[in-house]
Formats: C-alpha cells, structure tokens, sequence
C-alpha cells in the first residue's frame, strides 16, 4: 500500500498546487483515500497532517473508507426535484436497505447524494461510475440496480 | 461512396443511449456492407429528441430523433442513409424550429462539428479570433471585449473587459487565465455542452485572453461531476498543441501559452471565483475575503482572469467579427446573447442561445413548449439554486440582467428549472437552506450557522408552530444573511427563500402574502 501512495504522490507532487491532483490520483486508484496517506502527502508537500486532513475532509468527493463495487449517486438538486426525484431517492434507499453514504451489506453498492449532474433537461439523474443516466425511474432503477448486483456496467 | 452519420457523445444524449445507438447503426452499417464515417457530435441541445442521429446530404444534415436502439433496424429499412422516410424523421436539422429561431453564436459550432478535430473546428469558422488577436496590440484586444459589452456569464454579469484592464495593468511576473468550469447551478448546462461539443472555441478564447492581458499559463477548473468533459478537454488540449496552438510559440507569433485542465472534488462552493483558487492551489476551497481582486492578487498571489466557460467561448467570435457585431445583439446594458437552459418539468428541454431580451414566457412556452407533465407550469427558478422563483405572473418579464434584478430575481448562468402545480414551494424554500447548510464553506458566521437555523425556522413555519412569529424571525435571518455573509453563497440563499415567502404563501400555511 504504501509503496502505491509513495509513487503516485511523487507522480503529481511537483504541479503547482499538486493537494487535489495527488488526491484524485490516489481515489482513482484505490477507490478511497486510506489514512496512512496522510502522513506521507504531508511530509511530501512540506504541509500538517492536519492541512491535508483538512483538505481531503472538505470536499465531498473524497471518501476516507473503501466504497462498495459500484457507487450509485443520486441527483438531489432543484431540476431532478420537479421530476420526482424525492420519490426516487426513497425508492432507492428501500430497495438497498441503506442510508445516503453507506454500502449494502454484499459490498455491491455504495449511495452517495450528489448535487446536479449537468443533465437537467432529462431529469432527474443517477450516476454510476462515469456514466449518467437520464429520465430515471423506480422502474428503470430497480433494472439498475439488479444490473449492479449481477455485477454489470460500469 | 462513404455515408457520414452524426450521433452526439453529449453526455446528455449519452444518458438516454446515445452510445448504444452509435453501436447500432456501426454494426448494422457493417452487416449491410454499407461504407459509412460515423462522427460523435456535440449536441444541438434539443434534448427532447436525443439521442438525435443526423445523416449528412448534398440539401443539408437530415435529422432523425428521438432514436431507441431498436429503432435502428427500421431506419436502415427506410434507406435513412438517403434521407428516406421515417416516423422518426424531422426534416433538416437546421430548419428545426426550435434550432431556427436561435441566435447561435456562442454555440455555432457546438453539435455541428467533429469536437477532437482542429481542421473541422477551423472550417467552421475556428482561429479567426486569435488569429485577428495576434495582429492586433493587448490595449486593442481588451477593447473589443470591453466594448463588445460581455459581461460574466457565470452569473455575476461583471464586464468582462473591465477584468480583463485590471490584469493587464496590474504588475506580475506571472499572470493567469482560470476558466471557472465549476457549473454547479442546478438547471444548468451550456458549460458542459460546449466543453464536450466545442471544446476548442473555449481554448480559443483562453488563449486570446492570455495573449491580451500577457498571461502564459492557463488552467480549466472543472468539477468531477463532468467526467467526459474532463476526456474531452485533455484531448483537445493536447490536439489544440499538436497543430501549434499552445505552447511556446503560439502560430509562430512569439507568444507563449499553456493550459492544464484541473478536477474539482464536488464542492459547490468552488464556483466561487476566490474559493475556486483556493482550490487551484491545492486548499480547502474556503472564499477569501476581497479585496484584493483576483485581478489583482489571485492564483498564487498572481494577477489572475477568472471568467466562466462562456464568458470566455464569446471572445472567439467577439474577435473574429468585431465587437460591434456581438454589441449589437441584446437589450440594454445585456448585449450579446445567452445561452439559456431549459430543465426540470419542461417538455422540450434544452439549449437555447438568443439575444437578451425574449421574455421568459417566449422562453417556456414558444421553445419549452409548456410544462412536460402537462399541467400547468406554477413558477420556475432562474439562475440556479440562488436564485429567485419567478412566479407565472411574472412570466412576461424580458430576460435582461437589470429588469430581473430590478424585480429581485437572477439571471445568473442562464438556467431556467420548470415546476408544475406540483412542487410545495415551503419544501424548495427549505430546501434551499438545506443546500446552504451542506455546501457553505464554513468561513462566515451568517451562512455557516444562518443555513442551520433556517431549516430549522422552516421547519417550525410548515409544521404551524408559532408561524407569524417564525415568519417574522425567518425574514430577520434572511436579512442577516443578505447583508452579513462574506459571499454570494450566504449572501444568496435567502431569494428562493423570500421569494417562495413572497410569492407562494398559501405553501407556508400563510393566508394572505406577508410583506418581505
């Protein structure tokens, strides 16, 4: 583990502003950003631990814990409300049995709220992995979800 | 003879098949024998029929939407590679009503042309800007933008060519040009349709303000929501200096120019200009208190142009056709055109370009077509979660930065989010305390804790707890938030508010409207 942080810090440490590339380096790579990071992007970058934690803890899209095999997000902004996606988001917290930022218990899926996707004219919007889903449904994300389970796309 | 076929890689148009269209027809295409280029387009922004496959002819693009993947077969049958009839079949593109009455200019090429192609890019009229820029002196480029009367599409309006002066003259080493790719605003899109569909022409206007204001190094910052923008950019970064347009020698000009594209970490907050920075450099994305101007001490304590993605992908054609050409369109102290966004409960969703200065009812009805339920549209919110609802009688208002700030709404970034008679404005007016709770950046009292009390306040009103007290108490944190923030984050949050408040009171369990 620590030999992987040790080279992708050192792949991105000497861009300006190099906190958040090294970050997204080491969450593509691992799915998450471990704790014993920490230490070794302070000591890298010349920063606290606390400076880095402060970072990492800041921004939404860092996760500190390893996430399930696929990430399913769901769009809570203004757009996706006026096509129901209240609805969708309670439909999906029962079908997973989860809260937002949690995992099912088999490890498939992890629920992450997100606030708009860009996809406002085919509200409302789920994402997995990279790819966005328009016009979603409880239909359709049932389909999803089994997909998911069965260990499809993404 | 090759048959060339658009089907857009917009990720729009990608959310409702696009892709998988694209194989369709690719497979059917090789079964058949069939020689065809099938080129992923942009997006015309006429979402409500994407995925919209195009098919080139010697009368012009023929337009085939909305197309299932079992829909491929059939169009293969009508001989659609000739133009032939179909259900699906909608004429010439560019004669699509809806993409007719636009004033493209911002958006010409987006949805036209190859978006990884700088030879398709130049046909299209591509470089004319920067080329015309490198002839010209940064004194004289700065003018045209300022007299151009751009002003910040981000959502601010300020005059683009007003920052632009201050870098120039500003003293620095160094200097930057950051294009806030931060779109965040719910109800918006035109940034992430241009980045995927014409990625070049905001390359383009980087480079001509990097020239202008004597910057050498420019960074994209864009949010990790966007991931095929991010592709997109890269490659077109790297196509863009390949053919000589970035790097030491821009065309041989003597002037140098970089660009790097950088990820944000889902922080809404980074769409603010001096949070965005912060988070450039490599911080918690936490607003600085100004001044000093970004213009002045920015990215790296540097004299820096922060604009938005279409602030700066209107200077390309600003420069290629003159300032007065663009000054030309608009109303008022709004010239140019915007790129508005049609979303939420909206039949024809989608992008539409015009002047400043259509009403909001041209903009829902005669493009928008009326709500996509059916019912009746009860209100929309412009310009993002900070923004006012706009209530239906308000509707005949022209879309111009000072008759809307006149009337304490906001144009902003151009998003326009429908709601039917559905929607419990006492919930969105919550809602948009909730948002702040989550997205504020902590540094200021008013927004940091003013956001927890306001769900809090509106919670009690909708539950008929003490309601004329809370009300009154609602509206003294509105005005401590309005006045007491350091940003537009707290400082915002309050009109979807008040405005619910104003305009929608009966939501509330109030009887008549109370003054606010």
């Amino acid at each position: 583990m620590n030999t992987t942080l040790e080279a992708l810090i050192q792949a991105h440490r000497d861009q300006a502003g190099a906190l958040l590339p090294i970050l997204h380096a080491i969450q593509n790579q691992l799915g998450y950003v471990p704790a014993e990071a920490t230490p070794l992007i302070a000591k890298s970058l010349n920063l606290s631990r606390a400076e880095v934690h402060g970072v990492i803890s800041f921004y939404h899209h860092f996760r500190t814990t390893p996430p399930g095999k696929h990430t399913l997000q769901i769009c809570r902004a203004e757009s996706c409300q006026s096509m129901g996606s209240r609805d969708l988001e309670a439909h999906a917290k029962a079908a997973l049995g989860i809260d937002y930022h949690q995992t099912t218990t088999d490890g498939a899926i992890s629920l992450e709220p997100v606030y708009c996707l860009g996809n406002c004219a085919c509200s409302p919007a789920v994402r997995v992995g990279d790819e966005v889903q328009g016009r979603m449904d409880a239909a359709h994300l049932d389909a999803l979800i089994a997909e998911l389970r069965q260990g499809g796309v993404a | 003879m090759s048959y060339k076929i658009y089907v857009p890689c917009d990720t729009t148009a990608v959310s409702i098949g696009a892709d998988k269209v694209a194989t369709a027809i690719s497979q059917q295409a090789q079964a058949q024998g069939l020689a065809i280029e099938l080129v992923r387009n942009g997006s015309r922004g006429l979402f409500w029929l994407e995925p919209m496959v195009e098919v080139e002819t010697a009368q012009g693009r023929v337009a085939y939407g909305p197309v299932r993947m079992s829909d491929v077969a059939s169009l293969f049958e009508a001989q659609f590679l000739e133009a032939g009839d179909h259900p699906l079949k909608l004429g010439l593109t560019e004669e699509i009503p809806f993409l007719k009455q636009q004033e493209r200019l911002t958006f010409a090429r987006v949805g036209v042309i190859d978006p990884l192609s700088v030879s398709d890019y130049a046909a299209h009229g591509g470089w004319a800007g920067l080329r015309n820029a490198l002839t010209l002196t940064q004194a004289d480029i700065v003018s045209a933008v300022t007299v151009s009367g751009l002003r910040g599409r981000g959502g601010a309006a300020f005059p683009a060519g007003i920052k632009w002066q201050t870098v120039l003259t500003a003293q620095g080493e160094q200097k930057y040009i950051v294009c806030n790719a931060d779109e965040g605003d719910s109800g918006t899109f035109s940034d992430r349709m241009l980045m995927e569909g014409d990625p070049f022409c905001l390359i383009e206007g980087m480079i001509i303000a990097g020239v202008a204001v004597g910057a050498t190094q420019g960074y994209i910052y864009l949010r990790s929501e966007y991931p095929r923008a991010f592709t997109t950019l890269k490659t077109a970064i790297a196509n863009a200096k390949a053919a000589g347009f970035l790097g030491a020698n821009i065309l041989n000009s003597g002037k140098a120019f970089e660009l790097e594209v950088r990820l944000g970490a889902g922080a809404y907050i980074c769409g603010e200009e001096t949070s965005l920075l912060e988070s450039l450099e490599g911080k918690r994305g936490q607003v600085r208190a100004k001044p000093p101007l970004p213009a002045i001490q920015g990215l790296f304590g540097k004299p820096t142009v922060v604009n938005n993605v279409i602030t700066l992908a209107s200077v390309p054609v600003i420069l290629a056709k003159g300032a007065a050409f663009y000054a030309n369109y608009g109303m008022g102290r709004s010239r140019g055109t915007l790129a508005f966004q049609l979303a939420g409960n909206i039949k024809h969703g989608g992008l539409v370009e015009k002047a400043f200065g259509l009403s909001l009812q041209a903009l829902l009805n005669d493009f928008g077509g009326g709500s996509r339920s059916g019912k009746p549209i009860r209100t929309v919110q412009v310009g993002g979660p900070l923004g006012a609802y706009v209530p239906a009688e308000q509707f005949h208002l022209p879309l111009d930065y000072e008759a809307f700030a006149k009337e304490e709404f906001m144009i902003g970034h151009g998003g326009v989010v429908a709601f039917d008679d559905s929607v419990n404005m006492a919930q969105m007016a919550q809602f948009a305390m909730e948002f702040c709770v989550e997205e504020s950046c902590g540094k200021c009292t008013p927004c940091r804790i003013g956001s927890v009390r306001g769900v809090e306040v509106i919670e009690r009103i909708r539950q008929g707890e003490n309601r004329a007290a809370n009300v009154e108490l609602l509206k003294d944190l509105c005005d401590t938030m309005i006045n007491g923030s350091l940003c537009a984050m707290g400082g915002m949050t309050p009109f979807p508010v008040l405005s619910a408040l104003k305009y929608f009171p009966t939501d509330f369990g109030l009887n008549a409207a109370p003054k606010v």
